[in-house]
């Protein structure tokens, strides 16, 4: 009796310390984190009409997002274009973690991530304009191509449209790509690919039956932390997307700071939060079985 | 294992095999010739190049000269993945993202069989190393004698012509690896592979192998049987290493009718037969003669023998159970020497600073340089 009375008082004792400990995060994450995002999805059930907002609780904004085919029309391009950028980072970052992980004598390691991480130290802003400066009509990228005497007149395909915008954000978002990739590989166990070379595969085979599998976890971990912040990027679709290059997250801008209409563009929001909560969802569940026991 | 003419054949020739890494020897003058079917042992203290070695039979490591050959092939530029070895890690490396079976079956994707066919020598090949129904388990659920098995599994269900082992039972608790010991033995009588084992523990040399190569800096320094390394261990440094060996100092010379007459400190002087004396040198080169603990027993008070008799006092002991060692330090000789009794019914254990009658054996001296 009397030992299980200390016990529950003990027991209630832990319980406290423990909500004291998370208090502080919960209060964090409800204040900038609930309530934020509450507010949006709250404002994407009223409707404004220039200053006076309405607050009777309607669809009105999702029944013009599924009609007007423009919404429906940048919702998909910024999906395309968040997927591109996500394979074409993946797909470069790959190699230069694989590089770094397997050929770089190991004292060397942490000055090549170092080094990798230097794009980061200017500000985003400016490295969207220097992409600028390399891919424009008169830029780096076309002299050097005319004066090497490979084309005739200056390309015209990189810079104001969707390409554009694929390229800069593959550079803004190596490193981190190339971070969970390093860190995957790093962990892979080194005598595990001499033992698949052991039971007869070659290096190749040995990469895709052994390295690969088991770098898995890095590179879902790598296209989501591409994929799901660039769908609502939109300094770069701004800069060097042209007008044929805008993202959805310019129409979210327009409708908030330009067309007064801060629950369209509350709505837009919530939709794209959804596509992408979707499509990261349905990847995970097509790539589970690399992420489990390891 | 003899083939059809009766004529031992060797599955593995190593001729005059070196590694070096920069100035650095890693293997200096390996010879050797390892047996079809017979388990080979590998010994020596961590840093000699035991494990270098089985690396370089495995083809992971190239030699920096001389050659490897494998069932009649020379092995120069020929990968490990087309070699016909197999190798048990030390770590084991199971693959942590495929199942027990899909390991044991990693290396079968390229042989001609039917899915079926591969399905039933996985299952075969689990039965034999005692995981009978483990297939479907994922593999980092499992111990490490069972990480063990299934690394066993994976290697052997290739049938390779040699199976290379590193230093597999370091891992486990002694209680498993004396089971694993008995049960890898077994084993390689069953499919009659020749097993090529890595280790640096004396005794798991000598229970396991028909041969073993004792390895000192990059060199081997004796190969032979387990009996004949144990009784004439070729330097103090193999003495040492394999058991217990006393070494007092010594002096030979060769008597008349060619004996070879020794006076070793604290035993007095012993006429030896000439096996005694290991090969390549003169007797005048001995200066100490090696003798094992358990060769030598101490006297209880009243008991005769025929045996030589040297006299010494008790420095120090260590009950056992079964077993007491003793440390005796011989009249005239400065270092105590271990000498192991069996605590056989009646007999007293004798206290520290008791007078010792030591019973010995010219037969059981061994001659160092």
């Amino acid at each position: 009796m009397n030992e299980g009375r200390t016990k529950r008082r003990h027991g209630r004792s832990e319980t406290a310390q423990g909500y004291l400990l998370v208090a502080t995060p919960f209060a964090y994450a409800l204040l900038l984190l609930a309530v934020p995002l509450g507010a949006i999805v709250m404002f994407s059930f009223w409707t404004q009409d220039y200053l006076t907002l309405d607050k009777t609780l309607t669809l009105k904004n999702y029944r013009e997002a599924f009609s007007e085919p423009l919404y429906g029309e940048l919702l998909i391009r910024s999906l395309l274009v968040s997927g591109a950028v996500t394979l074409a980072t993946v797909l470069t970052a790959f190699p230069i973690a694989y590089f770094v992980s397997f050929y770089v004598p190991p004292e060397r390691k942490s000055m090549w991530i170092f080094l990798i991480t230097i794009p980061f130290w200017t500000s985003y802003l400016i490295r969207v304009f220097l992409w600028k400066v390399i891919l424009g009509y008169n830029g780096v990228f076309n002299t050097t191509l005319l004066g090497l005497g490979i084309i005739d007149e200056p390309l015209t395909f990189i810079l104001y449209n969707v390409n554009a915008v694929v390229i800069t954000l593959a550079h803004a978002y190596a490193p981190f790509a190339i971070l969970p990739i390093f860190v995957a590989l790093e962990k892979i166990d080194r005598t595990l690919l001499e033992a698949g070379r052991d039971l007869g595969e070659s290096y190749v085979m040995t990469f895709f039956r052994v390295t690969l599998p088991l770098a898995m976890p890095g590179v879902v971990a790598a296209v989501l932390i591409v994929f799901i912040p660039t769908i609502g990027d939109y300094v770069t679709p701004r800069l060097v997307g042209g007008p044929d290059g805008l993202m959805i997250a310019n129409m979210i801008q327009t409708q908030f700071l330009k067309l007064n209409n801060a629950p369209m563009g509350a709505a837009l929001a919530v939709l794209a939060m959804a596509m992408v909560g979707a499509v990261a969802l349905v990847f995970l569940a097509l790539t589970r079985r690399f992420l489990r026991g390891q | 294992m003899k083939d059809t003419l009766g004529v031992t054949r060797p599955i593995i020739t190593l001729d005059n095999v070196e590694k070096y890494y920069g100035d650095y020897y890693a293997l200096r003058g390996i010879t050797a010739e390892i047996n079809q079917g017979e388990f080979f042992s590998l010994l020596g203290p961590s840093g000699c190049g035991k494990t270098t070695l089985l690396r370089t039979i495995a083809g992971f490591e190239e030699p920096s000269s001389g050659r490897v050959t494998i069932d009649g092939k020379d092995m120069a530029g020929v990968p490990a993945n087309v070699r016909p070895t197999n190798m048990v890690f030390q770590s084991y490396a199971i693959f942590p993202h495929l199942t027990v079976a899909q390991n044991v079956g990693f290396g079968l994707r390229r042989e001609p069989l039917t899915r079926k066919e591969k399905e039933r020598k996985v299952v075969e090949a689990l039965e034999m190393v005692g995981l009978k129904g483990f297939g479907a388990r994922a593999a980092h659920a499992l111990s490490g004698g069972q990480r063990q098995r299934v690394a066993l599994a994976r290697a052997l269900i290739l049938e390779p012509k040699v199976l290379l082992l590193d230093e597999p039972l370091s891992a486990l608790d002694k209680k498993m690896r004396e089971q694993m010991q008995m049960e890898l033995r077994r084993l390689q009588r069953q499919v009659g592979i020749t097993f090529i084992l890595v280790t640096h523990d004396q005794e798991e040399a000598l229970i396991m192998s028909d041969r073993i190569a004792v390895m000192f800096e990059g060199q081997i320094a004796q190969l032979d049987t387990p009996q004949v390394l144990y009784r004439r261990p070729v330097s103090r440094q193999v003495g040492e290493f394999i058991g217990v060996m006393n070494f007092l100092p010594a002096k030979a010379t060769v008597g008349p009718d060619t004996h070879i007459e020794v006076e070793a400190a604290g035993l007095g002087r012993a006429v030896i037969g000439a096996d005694q004396l290991p090969g390549g040198w003169h007797p005048g080169q001995t200066q100490s003669v090696g003798i094992r603990p358990e060769t030598m027993s101490i006297l209880f008070e009243g008991e005769t023998t025929d045996r030589r008799v040297a006299t010494g006092i008790v420095e120090d002991r260590a009950y056992y159970g079964d077993m007491t060692y003793y440390e005796v330090r011989l009249d005239g000789v400065e270092k105590p020497m271990t000498i192991s009794m069996k605590n056989l019914v009646g007999r007293p254990v004798l206290e520290r600073g008791s007078q010792a009658r030591v019973a010995w054996d010219a037969r059981s001296l061994v001659l160092f340089a």
